[in-house]
């Protein structure tokens, strides 16, 4: 059977992949941030998943507002990178599991999300990047099922519905019959705005808050509307609704193995953190 | 949508009717020949996509802010930022009126 064996989250700004491709690291500016790779690249030398789960918001590549899902499902056995427009080099394509694609989708529809499915689906920079800081060498050695979350034209799913929708996966996962390991990621993050007159704002207690509470105790974070989270965490802060459905989709007891945090990496609080999901809590009785 | 949070425009139903073309023309700029076609011919450009009369002034001044009030989102007017050589630092200098040095050092200063 599939097992569940943990999550990763980490900020995705484009600017990073600049970095990766000017190789600078070790530099003042960025070292800090790179720094906090270290420990999951020990993690995940370890864990040796074969699987990633990846939640994340496209930002125009895949997507239009023409027709824009709230949540879909890549079920492809590739997922190639194009231009963004960004400036920042085009990525390697990721290959794809398209049997545990189906299973998932299968399961969610089943459990009442009714997800957009695409058997065709350009991943952007908030997939590539986090592959490309997760394993740095020539080849990625896991295949991703990506899952993305509206994050950009309101109205957005609430963080208790993505908490949900990642239950809902973390529960199909665990029917999965192949004996494969599985790692979840949550793309995005954390407090920033971009557009605006407010454009700059970063808010570190509520960054700490919701590192916090993150995995023991994600609940409370799931009682912030939509509306309040963008005047905590800024208008792209909500980028936050994929760390909530990375967290949901851990079914065990969760442990917080790695955190990082540093202010700023362009505009944003950058953060990384490594979950590990340690078997079955005791079911409760109901 | 409550609209109430200070220097924010949430990007909800009734700025994504009103930005439709503009963040159409914004959403080519993935494509390098368009980012060309526009640098050669702007006007000729904006008209193909139907920019209302409102966003054309807004794209002509460069000014973000008149972008977004135009219905622009900020994901799609960072790709046409990119043809003017703005990256997000430049953008939020210019949408805060600070130079991007002063810009710079607030972010620095939020990790304090």
């Amino acid at each position: 059977m599939a097992k569940i064996i943990g999550g990763i989250a980490t900020t995705h700004v484009p600017a990073i992949g600049k970095a990766i491709a000017e190789n600078k690291q070790n530099d003042p500016y960025w070292k800090p941030f790179f720094q906090g790779f270290d420990y999951v690249h020990g993690w995940l030398a370890r864990e040796k998943p074969d699987v990633a789960v990846v939640f994340y918001n496209d930002h125009g590549l895949n997507f239009f507002l023409d027709k824009l899902p709230t949540f879909a499902v890549g079920a492809a056995a590739e997922y190639r990178n194009e231009d963004e427009g960004w400036g920042i080099p085009v990525s390697r394509a990721v290959p794809g599991d398209p049997a545990l694609s189906w299973h998932l989708i299968n399961a969610l529809i089943a459990d009442e999300f009714d997800v957009t499915i695409c058997q065709e689906m350009l991943v952007d920079h908030a997939v590539t990047i986090p592959m490309a800081l997760m394993w740095p060498g020539e080849r990625w050695p896991v295949t991703i099922i990506p899952v993305s979350i509206n994050t950009v034209q309101h109205p957005l799913p609430s963080l208790a519905r993505c908490f949900k929708l990642g239950r809902s996966v973390g529960r199909a996962l665990e029917t999965y019959e192949q004996d494969l390991r599985v790692m979840i990621v949550g793309t995005g993050g954390l407090s920033h705005q971009l557009d605006g007159t407010r454009a700059g704002f970063i808010n570190k207690e509520f960054d700490q808050l919701c590192l916090d509470k993150i995995a023991r105790h994600p609940e409370a974070l799931t009682r912030y509307s939509i509306h309040d989270f963008v005047a905590q965490a800024g208008a792209q802060g909500v980028e936050f609704l994929n760390w909530m459905a990375m967290r949901g989709a851990l079914t065990g007891r969760v442990a917080e193995v790695h955190r990082n945090y540093h202010i700023p990496i362009s505009n944003t609080a950058a953060a990384t953190i490594v979950l590990e999901n340690r078997g079955r809590r005791e079911r409760m009785a109901a | 949508m409550k609209q109430d949070i200070p220097g924010t425009i949430m990007f909800d139903g009734a700025q994504a009717q009103k930005g439709l073309a503009l963040n159409r023309m914004c959403f080519s700029f993935n494509s390098g020949d368009n980012r060309a076609a526009f640098r050669a011919d702007e006007d000729a450009y904006c008209r193909k996509f139907g920019l209302t009369d409102e966003q054309r002034a807004a794209v002509k001044s460069r000014s973000v802010l008149k972008m977004i009030e135009a219905g622009g989102n900020v994901y799609y007017l960072a790709k046409l930022a990119g043809i003017f050589g703005l990256n997000v630092q430049d953008i939020g200098a210019q949408q805060t009126g600070t130079t991007v040095e002063e810009f710079k050092a607030r972010l620095v200063a939020a990790g304090r």
